[in-house]
């Protein structure tokens, strides 16, 4: 088994891993690698073949496969070397000083070690099976992924007159996506009272001659070789069959994070990511997380700032300057209508000691369980250290900025709370 | 010629056997009576091998110690089905999981029902199986809840690949002679004294004797060939649902319920493939072919998963799937040579077939061979290796020249699926592709790869994803 060394290895040439490999390369870290196991950089906009795309990266708008290509190409002129066709197998403690990773390559198995690993693997959407959806497997059920692959990289149709399951944004990128290629979606499906993406964005299905089914659960696929029909239920509970030739499962993304969780870092099961602190470090310090990975989802240009902010911890942590936590304060909530938040651990370095660059993940990124106004507070005891009032939906980020660290130097206790209004 | 593609027209001379139905049984037959020098054809209606009852079950290599008591016919083909596996399993590369299995008693009155269960076991020949204590039990699987009260141990329960494993018997069997016609239905037949002429939708087609190993249908084989049955098949629904491969680490054996009259309850066990299984429910049903899924059922699962194991919870499901289980009206398989129609019927092998194939086919020889029917075996029997694809195995993406890896989830590479559909018994659609190699069965269900792997497979085969180019 060959093997190789470098300074930092990325797992991922999506937009979070490729402006951070960037970043490190600009500020003279020379060995860099990115590592993409599909056989082309750029993620998920790869597929995405509509706009907009590359205003805060690139001050234009441009669509899915040239902000991946721009940003491919910039990152190697900026000297980062970015290696496709390449899974990175498993991650751990390697031997002696670096870090460890097992990969696949066309040709065969090999080691790597990295003084950084940083792990952007990014996000998908949750498919048919993990939804417990009754009926039968017939061809023709894909999620939204797949779709814009097969469409806008292969050209090629995998049905007529699918469904649409979910209102999120991308769903509406999924029925944009069937309308670029001639395909017309009979319906779309939502079990909540809303769209779940922009309120207006309702106003679209019925302009594409798409049904719009709010309150509208999926209960069962039909089909013995292709979908055939589905079952829906609405609010009345009573079932109605539709037609159709496909399934599309839209959106509920979830963490790729497979890598970590056979790994020895520690996961945060709410978000399904790793834990990290404020500067986006895992338990084990020389790994790093970043992109949408840790928050799923979000959009393309902010997980590329999110990328460059990160490239700071990760050159201070090269040379030393990211200074070994004296103490790690752990945020915890009880409520039940946070879904999940980032970073769970603040670091906080001995008084004094070297300073440390700007976090990343200076505020709080969080996700709500359903739709709600009310006050979030982060405190410490019966003390609250900030707060901040919030109107907000599912899937949708909410920011609560983080106090300064010295004023967390004191606090015995993180407690994330929401109050509703 | 070991397969007729579905332009061949298929020989009109007189074949010595013909077996209906490709399923495990069906395979293990082929092998057998191949290895033996008879000349034979297999017959599957389907486009693809094991395409009905044994799609699907729970890859357990049973040792038989729950079994009907000796003298039955599931017993002996248990035993001898179990000791052949481990024979031969080598052999033909074809992996083996020696992982043991636990009953676990979750009340004082289930726990003094694993005496009986022990007495069962021994009765069965299972010699090593014993009672152990909760302490014991938590050593050995610290994940399981902490109301397990005790546990029967079974150490020679193992997980197989149930896939390879009948897929190697019957390469074997066209290695050694035989062949094989899909897309090739029965629709009737007629006996003469002498041989049988059968219609298909491929055709007449001659032979001697005919083996029903038609699983789901075989009642209806036997009305239509025999004019009687023994028995009507009672289709029994089982449902699955399958953990990630993240979830592989919360056990090391096969957890089994002690069973009640009614059912054999939900297991929850390692796949070959590193995976965790939790099923299966037992549903009767009339339809021998619907396969489908159910929420609630699901949801169900689940929940027992967790019960069992409460660290599931924090583990995603990677795919949720059905099998439908030939049961009849009777506890015991339906073995019979109608010995003046030159007719076996292999019938109601409701649950135990993976296990029980080999002797299966053993039993059925013995009884042909008994009946005064002799062959000359083949001078170099061929014994193929199969690909290889369980957790443990080196794998495709090791090697050099492997194409990268095309499946991420399941780490498939290009040229394993080359491969396999370059290779014998090819798949003619995405589900026989996927059976075969794994591709686009893993936690993503195709969000990575659906895209590549319809442009690899394009023309290749008769069933995949895409309807039209754009």
């Amino acid at each position: 088994m060959n093997s190789e060394h470098c300074r930092v290895a990325i797992i991922g040439a999506g937009p979070s891993g490729l402006a951070l490999a960037g970043e490190l390369a600009q500020a003279g870290i020379d060995d860099v690698i990115v590592l993409e196991r599909e056989t082309s950089a750029g993620g998920i906009p790869r597929h995405c073949g509509h706009s907009p795309f590359g205003l805060r990266e690139f001050h234009r708008v441009v669509t899915g496969p040239g902000y991946a290509r721009r940003m491919v190409a910039r990152a190697r002129e900026q000297g980062v070397m970015v290696r496709t066709g390449v899974t990175v197998i498993t991650i751990g403690p390697g031997i002696g000083p670096g870090r460890r990773l097992i990969l696949s390559t066309p040709d065969g198995s090999q080691t790597l070690d990295a003084e950084k690993i940083v792990i952007c693997t990014g996000n998908r959407e949750t498919p048919r099976a993990p939804r417990l959806v009754s009926g039968s497997r017939p061809l023709g059920i894909i999620n939204t992924g797949a779709l814009q692959s097969l469409i806008y990289l292969k050209q090629r149709l995998p049905f007529k007159r699918p469904l649409i399951v979910g209102s999120e944004l991308v769903s509406f990128s999924a029925l944009l996506t069937c309308r670029h290629a001639g395909i017309r979606p009979v319906a779309m499906v939502d079990s909540q009272a809303r769209v779940t993406a922009w309120p207006v964005a309702a106003l679209l299905p019925p302009l594409l001659g798409t049904r719009l089914l709010l309150n509208t659960r999926l209960k069962a696929i039909h089909g013995v070789e292709r979908v055939e029909a589905v079952e829906l239920v609405g609010t009345n509970g009573a079932p109605e069959r539709l037609e159709c030739d496909g399934v599309i499962f839209s959106g509920r993304f979830v963490s790729e994070s497979s890598l970590v969780k056979v790994s020895h870092l520690e996961m945060d099961a709410a978000s399904g990511g790793p834990r990290i602190d404020q500067y986006g470090r895992c338990s084990d310090p020389d790994y790093f997380a970043c992109g949408n990975m840790l928050h799923p989802v979000d959009t393309a240009g902010w997980c590329w700032s999110e990328g460059r902010a990160t490239a700071a911890s990760v050159a201070a942590s090269l040379d030393g300057r990211l200074a070994a936590s004296e103490r790690k304060l752990a945020i915890t909530t009880d409520s039940a209508e946070i879904r999940y938040f980032t970073p769970q651990v603040i670091a906080l370095p001995a008084a004094g000691a070297i300073t440390n660059p700007r976090a990343p993940h200076h505020q709080l990124q969080i996700r709500l369980q359903r739709e709600a106004t009310g006050r979030l507070v982060l405190r410490d005891g019966e003390h609250v250290l900030c707060a901040r009032k919030i109107r907000a939906r599912p899937e949708r980020r909410v920011l609560l900025p983080l106090p300064a660290l010295e004023s967390l130097r004191q606090c015995q206790t993180l407690t994330l709370d929401f109050q509703p209004a | 010629m070991p397969e007729y593609s579905a332009s061949d027209s298929l020989p009109s001379d007189v074949f010595d056997i013909i077996i209906v139905g490709s399923g495990v049984v069906g395979c293990a037959m082929a092998r057998r009576f191949a290895m033996e020098g008879a000349r034979l054809l297999v017959i599957e209606k389907s486009g693809d091998i094991l395409d009905g009852a044994s799609k699907a079950n729970s890859a357990i290599l049973h040792t038989g110690f729950d079994a009907p008591p000796p003298g039955s016919q599931e017993h002996g083909c248990l035993v001898e089905g179990y000791r052949e596996y481990l024979e031969i399993h080598a052999r033909l590369n074809l992996p083996l999981l020696e992982c043991g299995a636990l009953v676990l008693a979750w009340s004082e009155a289930e726990a003094e029902r694993l005496d009986s269960l022990l007495q069962n076991a021994r009765r069965n020949g299972v010699s090593n199986a014993r009672i152990i204590g909760a302490s014991e039990v938590r050593a050995r699987e610290p994940e399981v809840s902490d109301s397990v009260e005790a546990a029967l141990e079974i150490p020679g329960e193992s997980v197989v690949d149930p896939w390879s494993a009948p897929y190697a018997y019957l390469l074997q069997a066209l290695e050694n002679g035989a062949s094989l016609a899909r897309n090739c239905e029965l629709s009737g037949g007629h006996f003469d004294g002498e041989q049988w002429q059968l219609e298909t939708s491929r055709g007449h087609l001659y032979t001697r004797q005919v083996i029903n190993c038609a699983g789901l249908y075989g009642d209806r084989i036997n009305h239509m060939l025999i004019g009687e049955s023994d028995f009507g098949i009672r289709p029994r629904k089982g449902q699955f649902v399958v953990y990630d491969k993240s979830a592989r680490g919360l056990l090391r054996s096969i957890l089994l319920p002690v069973p009640t009259e009614i059912t054999k309850g939900v297991v929850v066990c390692p796949t070959i493939f590193g995976n965790l299984l939790v099923g299966p429910t037992a549903e009767e049903q009339e339809s021998r072919s619907d396969a489908s899924v159910d929420s609630d059922e699901l949801h169900a699962l689940t929940e027992r998963g967790m019960q069992i194991l409460p660290g599931l919870r924090q583990h995603s499901v990677t795919a949720t799937y059905a099998g439908l289980r030939p049961a009849s009206e009777h506890k015991d398989y339906q073995i019979k040579w109608y010995a003046r129609q030159n007719y076996c019927c292999v019938g109601g092998i409701r649950s135990t077939g993976l296990s029980a194939a080999l002797g299966i086919a053993g039993l059925v020889y013995r009884q042909y061979r008994d009946n005064g029917n002799r062959h000359q075996p083949p001078v170099d029997c061929r014994w193929p290796r199969v690909a290889r694809i369980a957790e443990t195995d080196p794998r495709d993406w090791q090697q050099a020249g492997n194409g990268g890896i095309l499946c991420h989830c399941e780490l498939v590479t290009r040229r394993e699926i080359l491969q396999a559909l370059d290779g014998p018994l090819a798949p003619d659609s995405l589900a026989g592709l996927k059976r075969r190699t794994r591709a686009g069965m893993g936690r993503c269900q195709g969000f990575y790869c659906s895209a590549e792997l319809c442009e690899l497979t394009e023309g290749r085969m008769s069933q995949t994803l895409p309807v039209a180019r754009k």
